[in-house]
């Protein structure tokens, strides 16, 4: 075992590029569920995401592409949720699960001939001035520009949550959806509209996992990130500030799991890998006692009849 | 002209039965759409789907299959159905299913190469008590920090993932298996084989037990108070604690019997069929289940029935695989589709379609 | 009239199996109240949801000052002058009153401004508001501030109002009729809706009187009596409750004395050391404003909430800790006011919801197993006792109407032999027929022996039936007096006058 091998700055640094598929994936979750709809595809969305940004960047060689067809792949599969739940008034859970089981059924299937295929390169930005910082340099200013993209999310849900008209009719449509229609507001339009950005973001998230974190197609890549991300909403308490420290204290916790295994700790690898899932429970234990603040129309059906 | 939904008075008798039948045959021609586009004939791929496991050539192999496949499928969905009903959601089925299996082949495992009659029903209890505690730990949870059941029982699918895997490359990694991962085959262990109670049949002890669920399950619900309180607490939670139920000791049985039902077909799976704890033991059947139940309508007999059908296809998928070169993941795809489409047509069950005219002048 | 502000001529709408509106024609005249009568189900809201652009009519015609009106939404509707102040469902309670206001807005100003403008108008009307707090924080007097102010903001030609003064004591009451007698002196009209006849009459210029579906008559409500608006109304006379008054001096049955309880959700009322005693043929009534804690004493009495053991006696027993089918086999029974998903299940048939609280002392159960040809002939039982209209036992629930839901509701505890039965609104939301046999069924029941705890926000049918009258104000209760020495200014004040906000200077 060889601790002094891990590097404190590379590991904050890679914390950054670690947490940004958890956080698109969380930071769209979280207008979907603040809009009262419970989208459990996530991983489903993402995966395909990932697929999709995947072949279009090897396809077209371009990583920015890829990007965008992560996006809109992950938009496209989450406007079937939408068909299911606003229009044909399904059960948010169950087609959620439904979601995520046929997304990892069409993700794999897409994916059959890129397995061992490596994508192009996403270049990480060099920041003049800024990167060459000592200690904040290389933590802070030395990623690809999808990190920013991450951030600049979040800080832009924030504000419209906060400021924006949008923002409120959103928050509006998810606390009481019979107040909002009855004011006039359309209300399946603003859900599918959130629905569509939540898919847009997990497949962003997914692309960014295969085309830089991995950088590879394998199957069922996702291994449960979908499902943190739906877990890091409720730990959020559903503000976006909080989800941005979730996102960095999952990707604290892999990362580190991934140089203590890494530097050869005495523990079994598995038990290593076991971690961000019985942290994510453990998180959920203590941030669940405080449920007031879920958006009240959370998982409700709407139907505007008469 | 316009489409309109229009809540139905009562939920209609008929789509209750139509709509899995109907989405099953959308699904096939979808799917068979979805194969077209992949290159193949989709007649003949819905035909040795459907069609070559039950009559074709080989169908005196393929037909106990059916029974092998559908049993874990039956008993695990069977529990599941229980939760759903009550708006428990259990969807961590895998997991219980890995540590069922686990603990029941631990019991053989730590018995070996005791000749008992006791050791299988010791390895039975020893699989459905590890399931129930897998299961009961998102149930606690959930009673006492309010704790999401749904993300929690999930994570520790992957938990569960992690611990097969430990185990079959560390204590349960077979002494004299020349250093090659995964357990002793308990298939050459007699007293722990789950062996063909007929042999040849497909019949072994995980079907006995899932036909047992089954009945258990209908007589529950249809029959005894804890069904209808069970029902009731889906239908509407705040009538159900008027009318004096406890929800918590329901959060308790519903997620520790899918527990202990998952854990109990992992272990017949471990001891029978799969015969050792390996890495890739699991096979998504947790998963599958939940397609199950909900196909099945949550009703007992007709998660019987979408369980033999949902085992059909995991057959006929192998043999398009086989003869067609159908990827296997055209297969998982098309059992989520199922679902997709169920869910789409099941709101014909409490809603019509209408065709709306512009109003005309009167 | 052609100086009308708002013609409505034939307007028509059906919905399946049911004609909401048929032919319905009046007009509304500017700085005109106007009121808009009806039973439940005779077509009101569906008249108001066509004017304010919530429900597109099958066929007839509007003119607003003159022009063709057809609003295809809300929206329209606000920017053409017309404005409505909603019964249910309108606000937000995890938002601010600015926020809700801002919502009901096209263009709303910066919130700044917004705010110092609502201050504005909610002083000028006499309706004080803080903008800044969360609308799930207010008594239900101040959220309907919310919602009129926010439509005075945007400065109506047309106010509509549906049953404005179901959630106000009397005092509030009468600051809401001095704040639109101000509006109406500017020009504004307002189409008011109720089946309070005194109210109709104190208030209102016209009326226009729909029964099913139908405008069955226009009066002047100051010179047209109560009776005579009642019987075009309900088109039939009724049989009123015969109350047969009897000494209520029998033996104590339910004695609650200290009972203090949390209340199980966000933004409920909390039960604050509630002393009240129910004795045997007696029938205790408990007023008050919703949202004042009566789903908590409900809650607390059935049997859902628990307390502490002493702070319910039944004939001396503590009973506070017993689950809801403990005290159902002493023979405390209750019948929950929201009817479809509390009291009954929507989804399933009449049988299984007749085994939801009969269970136990119906005898449906051997052993667990449920008695299912036993459990049908008692719904039968329920159905043909209290002329539940429907076509037999295996009817889901939430195909009833809600009179005759209702009335299976209070039928299944009734045909139990309650020995204490406590009822929250037993005929809210229902015709008028069914209100009466529900109020006559109470009243058979004290007859009989049994102690009767009616909560309701309907105070002539408290006086009405009840023998001691109490009320519930944020969680504690008045003093209890008999019923037959009140008068209705004691009554406010019982009820907690104006929510102890100062009437503002006008």
């Amino acid at each position: 075992m060889d601790l002094s091998s891990i590097n404190p700055i590379l590991l904050l640094a890679s914390i950054m590029a670690a947490s940004t598929p958890i956080l698109l994936a969380a930071i769209g979750e979280l207008i979907v569920e603040r809009s009262g709809v419970l989208n459990l595809g996530v991983e489903g969305m993402m995966i395909t995401g990932a697929i999709c940004g995947f072949a279009i960047a090897v396809g077209t060689g371009s990583p920015a592409i890829g990007f965008i067809g992560g996006a809109v792949g992950g938009a496209l599969l989450s406007l079937l949720f939408a068909l299911l739940t606003q229009v044909a008034l399904a059960n948010h859970v169950a087609s959620g699960l439904a979601l995520t089981l046929f997304g990892l059924g069409l993700s794999s299937l897409l994916g059959q001939g890129y397995v061992g295929v490596k994508p192009p390169p996403t270049p990480k930005l060099d920041i003049p001035v800024l990167g060459d910082i000592p200690l904040l340099g290389p933590i802070l200013f030395s990623h690809d520009l999808m990190v920013y993209v991450a951030l600049a999310l979040v800080a832009g849900v924030w504000a419209m949550l906060k400021y924006s008209r949008a923002g409120l009719i959103l928050r509006a449509v998810g606390e009481n959806h019979d107040a909002a229609h009855a004011l006039g507001y359309k209300v399946v339009r603003v859900r599918i509209a959130a629905i569509a950005f939540g898919g847009a973001c997990a497949g962003l998230g997914g692309a960014y996992l295969s085309l830089v974190r991995v950088p590879q197609w394998t199957e069922g890549m996702t291994a449960g990130i979908g499902w943190i991300a739906l877990a890091l909403v409720v730990f959020a308490s559903w503000k976006a500030g909080r989800v941005l420290l979730g996102a960095w204290l999952f990707g604290g916790v892999s990362v580190l799991q991934l140089n203590l295994q890494a530097a050869g700790v005495a523990i079994p690898v598995e038990y290593l890998s076991m971690s961000p899932y019985v942290i994510t429970i453990l998180v959920l234990v203590i941030m669940s006692a405080d449920k007031s603040r879920a958006p009240a129309s959370l998982g409700r059906i709407f139907h505007a009849s008469q | 002209m316009k489409l309109q939904l229009e809540k139905r008075p009562q939920p209609s008798r008929r789509w209750i039965y139509l709509s899995p039948l109907l989405a099953v045959v959308i699904t096939m021609l979808v799917g068979g759409a979805l194969f077209a586009a992949l290159g193949k004939n989709p007649v003949e791929a819905i035909a040795t789907i459907f069609w070559e496991p039950l009559f074709g050539e080989f169908a005196f192999y393929y037909r106990p299959q059916l029974l092998v496949k559908g049993a874990p499928l039956i008993l695990i969905a069977i529990g599941l159905s229980l939760g759903f009903r009550a708006g428990i959601w259990n969807i961590g089925a895998e997991g219980q299913y890995i540590i069922g299996a686990l603990s029941g082949a631990g019991v053989a495992l730590a018995f070996y190469p005791l000749d008992a009659w006791f050791v299988f029903p010791l390895m039975a209890l020893a699989g459905a008590l590890g399931g129930w505690a897998w299961g009961m730990i998102p149930a606690v949870l959930k009673l006492r920090f309010g704790t999401n059941e749904i993300l929690v029982s999930l994570m520790l699918v992957y938990v569960a993932e992690q611990l097969l895997a430990a185990m079959a490359l560390g204590p349960m990694k077979n002494p004299d298996g020349m250093g090659f991962p995964g357990s002793r085959n308990l298939q050459d262990y007699p007293a722990a084989h789950n062996a063909d109670l007929i042999t040849g049949s497909g019949l072994h002890w995980g079907v006995v037990a899932a036909l047992v669920a089954v009945i258990a399950a209908y007589i529950l619900l249809g029959r005894h108070m804890l069904g209808y309180q069970i029902r009731l607490s889906g239908e509407a939670p705040r009538a159900a604690r008027f009318a004096g139920v406890k929800p918590g000791l329901l959060t308790l049985f519903c997620l520790g019997t899918s527990g202990a039902l998952a854990g109990l077909a992992g272990m017949f799976e471990v001891s029978g069929p799969a015969g050792q704890v390996s890495i890739d033991f699991n096979v998504g059947y947790g998963f599958t289940a939940i397609i199950v139940a909900f196909l099945g309508r949550l009703h007992p007999v007709g998660i019987a029935l979408a369980g033999l059908l949902m085992a059909l296809t995991y057959i006929g998928g192998e043999i398009a695989q086989g003869n067609l070169g159908l990827p296997a993941a055209a297969i998982q795809m098309f059992q989520g589709m199922l679902l997709f489409f169920l869910l789409a047509v099941d709101v014909l069950t409490n809603y019509r379609l209408r065709l709306l005219r512009r109003p005309e002048a009167a | 009239m052609t100086d009308a502000l708002l013609t409505i001529s034939g307007l028509t709408k059906a919905y399946p199996g049911v004609k909401a509106n048929d032919e319905v024609s009046f007009d509304i005249a500017p700085g005109e109240v106007h009121a808009l009568l009806g039973e439940n189900g005779a077509g009101k809201s569906t008249l108001v949801k066509m004017i304010y652009g919530l429900v597109k009519p099958d066929s007839g015609q509007m003119t607003l000052r003159g022009k063709p009106y057809t609003p295809y939404e809300p929206r329209a509707a606000r920017a053409a002058g017309v404005a409505m102040v909603f019964q249910h469902f309108s606000l937000f309670d995890a938002l601010s009153v600015s926020e809700n206001i801002a919502l009901g807005m096209e263009t709303p100003p910066p919130m700044r401004d917004l705010a110092r403008r609502i201050r504005e108008v909610s002083e000028t009307y006499g309706l004080p508001l803080d903008p800044h707090r969360a609308v799930g924080n207010l008594s239900a007097g101040e959220r309907q501030r919310v919602e009129i102010v926010r439509c005075l903001l945007q400065e109506p030609r047309l106010l509509i109002m549906d049953e404005p003064t179901s959630v106000l004591t009397p005092q509030e009451v009468d600051i809401l009729f001095t704040t639109l007698r101000k509006l109406t002196a500017e020009g504004v009209a307002i189409l008011y809706i109720s089946h309070k006849l005194e109210e109709i009459r104190a208030l209102c210029d016209r009326a226009t009187i729909l029964r099913h579906g139908r405008n069955v008559g226009t009066c002047v409500p100051a010179e047209t009596s109560a009776r005579d608006m009642a019987q075009i109304m309900v088109g039939a006379s009724f049989a009123a409750p015969a109350k047969a008054r009897h000494d209520a001096h029998g033996q104590v049955i339910l004695d609650v004395s200290g009972l203090s309880v949390a209340s199980p959700s966000p933004f409920g009322t909390a039960l604050k050391t509630i002393h009240l005693t129910v004795a045997r043929g007696e029938i205790l009534g408990i007023g008050g404003v919703a949202g004042n804690g009566q789903d908590e004493l409900l809650a607390a009495l059935s049997g859902e909430l628990r307390t502490a053991p002493g702070a319910i006696r039944f004939k001396g027993q503590a009973i506070g800790q017993l689950s809801p089918t403990q005290r159902r086999r002493l023979g405390l029974l209750a019948a929950p006011e929201e009817r479809l998903g509390h009291a009954a299940a929507p989804n399933l048939s009449l049988t299984e919801n007749a085994l939801l609280t009969g269970a136990q002392r119906r005898g449906l159960l051997t052993r667990g197993f449920i008695r299912w040809p036993e459990t049908r002939a008692f719904a039968q039982k329920i159905i043909d006792r209290f002329d539940v209209r429907t076509p037999g036992p295996d009817t889901a629930a939430r195909a009833l109407s809600g009179g005759n839901l209702q009335k299976f509701v209070i039928g299944r505890e009734v045909l139990q032999d309650p020995e204490v039965l406590i009822v929250n609104q037993p005929t809210w939301g229902v015709d008028a027929a069914a209100a009466a046999a529900i109020r006559q069924a109470l009243l058979d029941l004290a007859a009989g022996g049994a102690a009767i705890l009616c909560i309701s926000q309907d105070l002539d049918e408290l006086m009405e039936i009840s023998d001691r009258f109490g009320a519930l104000n944020e969680g504690r209760l008045s003093d209890i007096r008999p019923t037959a020495d009140l008068s209705l200014d004691q009554i406010g004040l019982m009820m907690g006058g104006a929510h102890g906000m100062e009437v503002a200077h006008v």
